[in-house]
């Protein structure tokens, strides 16, 4: 048998393992330094698409195939960070959860479910609604419950940029704003949840035609 | 293109500073290797002037033969003539299919399956790099002069014991390795490069054995890959076989010879390509038995019997651009690549799916070898002025075996690599002192429907209570896609790493549709996982029991405790039975029958603090 019962360290904790151990001024930069973006919720994903470019450019081991070998494993190394950066910078969910970590909230969810509980029981009434057209193969429903999350998630996303950004600039309401920014989140990942469920159960629809 | 300078002939690096590094293809049914000179990707060809080495071996008692020389024995010595060995590699006896229509005498043999040979026995790996060997040398003749590197070209969707086989390969090959290129990839290089293209692009790559589909944003020099996907087991081969039984079918043939089936299955290929510029192809051969076999194969019958090959490769294809989050008319090309996408049907589907032509201005059997040999002059430090930079990405997650045989997946498939990832784990047991980490690849939650990577054990870990330590197992995937695995257990430091070498795994259905599985299969996986879940907390509870009963079991009388006996084997016996709802129902009867014992246990720890005992000492007399 073999490994015992997770806990999960999420993308925070994967990041500074994979970063661990090689001294740099740049690599202790956070993020949003790295790819030198202000630290916002709110990213010019085309900047960051193109920074990411540019210094994977400099760094990729392809770029160093000659070079010696410790040059060649400190490339794959920041290769490696660049990645895992703009991983987590691309998808607003990590985003929300990594920026909400760097103005000192709390990003560990793996224990804590406070969510009110009509919340998640509208959660699970959801999801046994997306189970349902799912097995009944009724696609358009699963299309309109999809746009429906479409617009639900991106007015929270909004929401929760207003919040962060609130956490960042006004200092005395720093603890209750990152408080809510947390709630929001966990919102956010229920959401999230539901937008695969959703997807994966409108791909299976889709090979089986 | 930005950072694209074509160089002109003769203005790239003196020949005598270049350093000579070549791209190979090596393919199912052929292979090829291509060079750059004075700025120019060129494929190498023999001394015949023919540019593609049939892989194929010929193996006698005094040695081998390749490529055409040893393509003609196939009909007549076809157990020692090995052919697509490319199938086999990374795989065991088991994953191989068709196997009891191959001429081959098989050996199983744990990690990779071998073949008895009139040489002796072979590994797929030993085969392959018969052939990289003689690329080799076609290269060193062509070139005057040792080899720097190569980049060898592999399909999108090999997994890691795949790569690593053929890797092993090159290395018995006496070949440097300066890159495993993922062959979509290696023809998006080729082509992109040669048309200055910029935008999203589809690479839909049907070879001999194996198809891809990759789709890759093109952006000033840099090849960004944002998914992938395929079948490493379909291939123009299976076109072939479709072909040959229909012909068994319509001859109303009786069960044939090694010879003949191999004599029928040419004939099958041959007819194959006559349908690429003719409606009908005539299919005839005189068999062993002096039967003879007088078709005509049209192409609404091939088209007919191929049809579910076809729809195979285009849910694929769809299954790619959904992960790419893009619709079809955001594509703005399709290169097709590898022989097989001459069939017409194939050519027809694609283009009615992206509603548009589909590019074949380069050879789709020599588009690869070219991308390839781009690709190598850089790696190898030939600058010609044009420069850029493939980011490409793991075809297949990986993860982790967990209690009840789940799978915790690590690194998402479509990750871009290079790539690292922590996970931090526990131990289950009180006192356990090691932990067996078991890697996987594939979509599928449970472990035995994934293929296995390796296995390999953190030993040393001090002992602790369950659940204490924290043991980091990152996942380190590389440039060339393959995988090392470290587990450190953080407060002790005890360390133990392994570079993933391929153990065994799945059957060739099943790596074929393990992505379309787990959709399918995802009710059925949920029910099993929840099953699973409950046996390992049963599992869990009867532990823990059984524990408190050997340290404070004198706090219960004789009845209380065959009671609670009496509730564990109800357990015990629940859990081995496939039924979720009878192992929670027990669970909870075993619950109620130790609510009092475990009170008593509480009160008595709470007398031992308050006489100031140290936590220490409890965990001693616990062990005692």
């Amino acid at each position: 048998m073999a490994a015992g019962s997770a806990s999960q360290s999420g993308a925070a904790a994967a990041g500074s393992s994979a970063s661990a151990g090689f001294g740099s001024e740049r690599f202790a930069l956070d993020h949003f330094a790295l790819f030198d973006l202000p630290q916002d919720f709110r990213v010019d994903s085309n900047a960051l698409d193109a920074r990411y470019r540019a210094l994977q450019v400099e760094m990729h081991p392809d770029r160093f195939a000659t070079a010696a070998d410790a040059e060649r494993r400190r490339a794959l190394q920041w290769a490696t960070h660049i990645n895992e950066a703009y991983q987590t910078l691309k998808k607003p969910l990590s985003r929300a959860r990594y920026l909400l970590g760097l103005l000192g909230g709390e990003c560990d969810f793996a224990r804590d479910t406070s969510l009110p509980m009509d919340f998640l029981v509208a959660q699970m009434e959801l999801r046994e609604t997306v189970a349902d057209a799912a097995s009944a193969g009724r696609s358009e429903e699963l299309d309109s419950l999809r746009d429906d999350l479409v617009r639900q998630r991106r007015a929270h996303y909004e929401e929760l940029a207003g919040i962060l950004a609130l956490a960042a600039n006004e200092q005395a309401q720093r603890t209750s704003a990152l408080a809510r920014a947390a709630d929001a989140l966990r919102r956010l990942m229920f959401e999230e949840k539901l937008m695969a469920d959703i997807d994966d159960a409108l791909a299976a629809l889709d090979e089986l035609n | 293109m930005v950072l694209l300078q074509i160089a002109e002939p003769g203005q790239s690096d003196a020949p005598h500073e270049r350093r000579l590094a070549v791209g190979i293809d090596l393919g199912t049914t052929n292979s090829l290797v291509a060079t750059v000179r004075s700025g120019l990707a060129v494929v190498l060809n023999d001394e015949l002037g023919r540019s593609l080495l049939p892989s194929v071996v010929r193996y006698t008692s005094d040695g081998c033969a390749t490529g055409y020389e040893a393509q003609t024995y196939q009909a007549s010595d076809p157990r020692n003539t090995i052919c697509s060995v490319k199938r086999f590699m990374g795989r065991g006896l088991h994953d191989i299919a068709h196997r009891e229509s191959l001429p081959y005498k098989f050996e199983d043999a744990p990690g990779m399956v071998r073949i008895n040979t009139a040489a002796g026995i072979k590994t797929p790996v030993e085969v392959s790099a018969d052939v990289l060997h003689a690329l080799r040398a076609r290269a060193e003749a062509a070139l005057g002069g040792e080899l720097v590197g190569a980049v060898i070209t592999v399909p999108a969707y090999f997994d890691d014991a795949q790569r690593q086989a053929t890797k092993d390969a090159a290395k018995l090959a006496g070949i440097n390795v300066l890159r495993l290129l993922n062959e979509p990839t290696a023809a998006a290089i080729a082509y992109g490069l040669d048309n200055g293209s910029e935008g999203v692009f589809a690479v839909y790559d049907l070879g001999g054995g194996t198809f891809d589909i990759s789709i890759l944003k093109l952006s000033r020099g840099v090849f960004e890959v944002l998914s992938t996907g395929g079948d490493s087991a379909l291939g123009g081969d299976d076109f072939d076989q479709r072909i040959f039984c229909w012909i068994l079918e319509a001859a109303k043939l009786k069960p044939l010879s090694h010879e003949d089936s191999r004599l029928l299955l040419n004939r099958a290929r041959e007819g194959k390509e006559y349908l690429t510029f003719h409606g009908v192809a005539p299919i005839t051969a005189r068999l062993s038995s002096g039967e003879v076999v007088d078709l005509k194969l049209t192409t609404e019958i091939f088209t007919e019997i191929t049809r579910t090959l076809v729809a195979k490769t285009m849910q694929a294809v769809r299954k790619a651009l959904r992960d790419a989050g893009l619709a079809t008319d955001e594509v703005k090309g399709v290169i097709m690549v590898g022989g097989a996408t001459r069939m017409p049907q194939i050519q027809r589907a694609v283009g009615e799916f992206f509603k548009q032509e589909p590019l074949n201005n380069l050879d789709p059997d020599k588009v690869v070898a070219l991308g390839a040999a781009k690709q190598a002059n850089l790696l190898a430090g030939n600058r010609t002025g044009d420069d850029w930079l493939l980011l490409d990405v793991i075809p297949l997650s990986l993860g982790l075996e967990m209690m009840g045989g789940l799978v915790e997946k690590i690194v998402p498939r479509n990750s871009t690599i290079p790539i690292a990832r922590a996970q931090d784990f526990t131990t289950f047991r009180d006192g356990q002192t090691a932990l067996a980490v078991h890697v996987v690849q594939g979509e599928r939650e449970i472990v035995s429907d994934c293929r296995s990577l390796a296995c390999f054990e953190l030993r040393g870990i001090p002992p602790m209570v369950a659940g204490a330590a924290r043991i980091r197992v990152t996942f380190q995937v590389d440039a060339d896609g393959l995988l090392s695995v470290s587990a450190r257990e953080q407060s002790s430091g005890v360390e133990a790493s392994v570079v993933v070498k391929p153990s065994y795994g799945l059957s060739d259905d099943e790596i074929a549709s393990m992505l379309k599985g787990s959709l399918e299969h995802s009710r059925d996986d949920a029910f099993r996982r929840a099953l699973k879940e409950a046996q390992v907390e049963a599992q869990r509870l009867i532990e823990a029991v059984q524990s408190a009963l050997k340290s404070d079991g004198e706090l219960l009388s004789t009845e209380e405790r065959v009671r609670v006996e009496t509730a564990i084997a109800a357990l015990q016996a629940a859990a081995l039975a496939e039924n979720r709802r009878q192992i929670t129902v027990t669970m909870d009867a075993l619950d109620a029958e130790t609510k009092a014992f475990a009170a008593r246990r509480m009160d008595k720890n709470i007398r031992r603090a308050l006489a100031g005992r140290s936590i220490d000492e409890l965990a001693g007399e616990d062990q005692s």
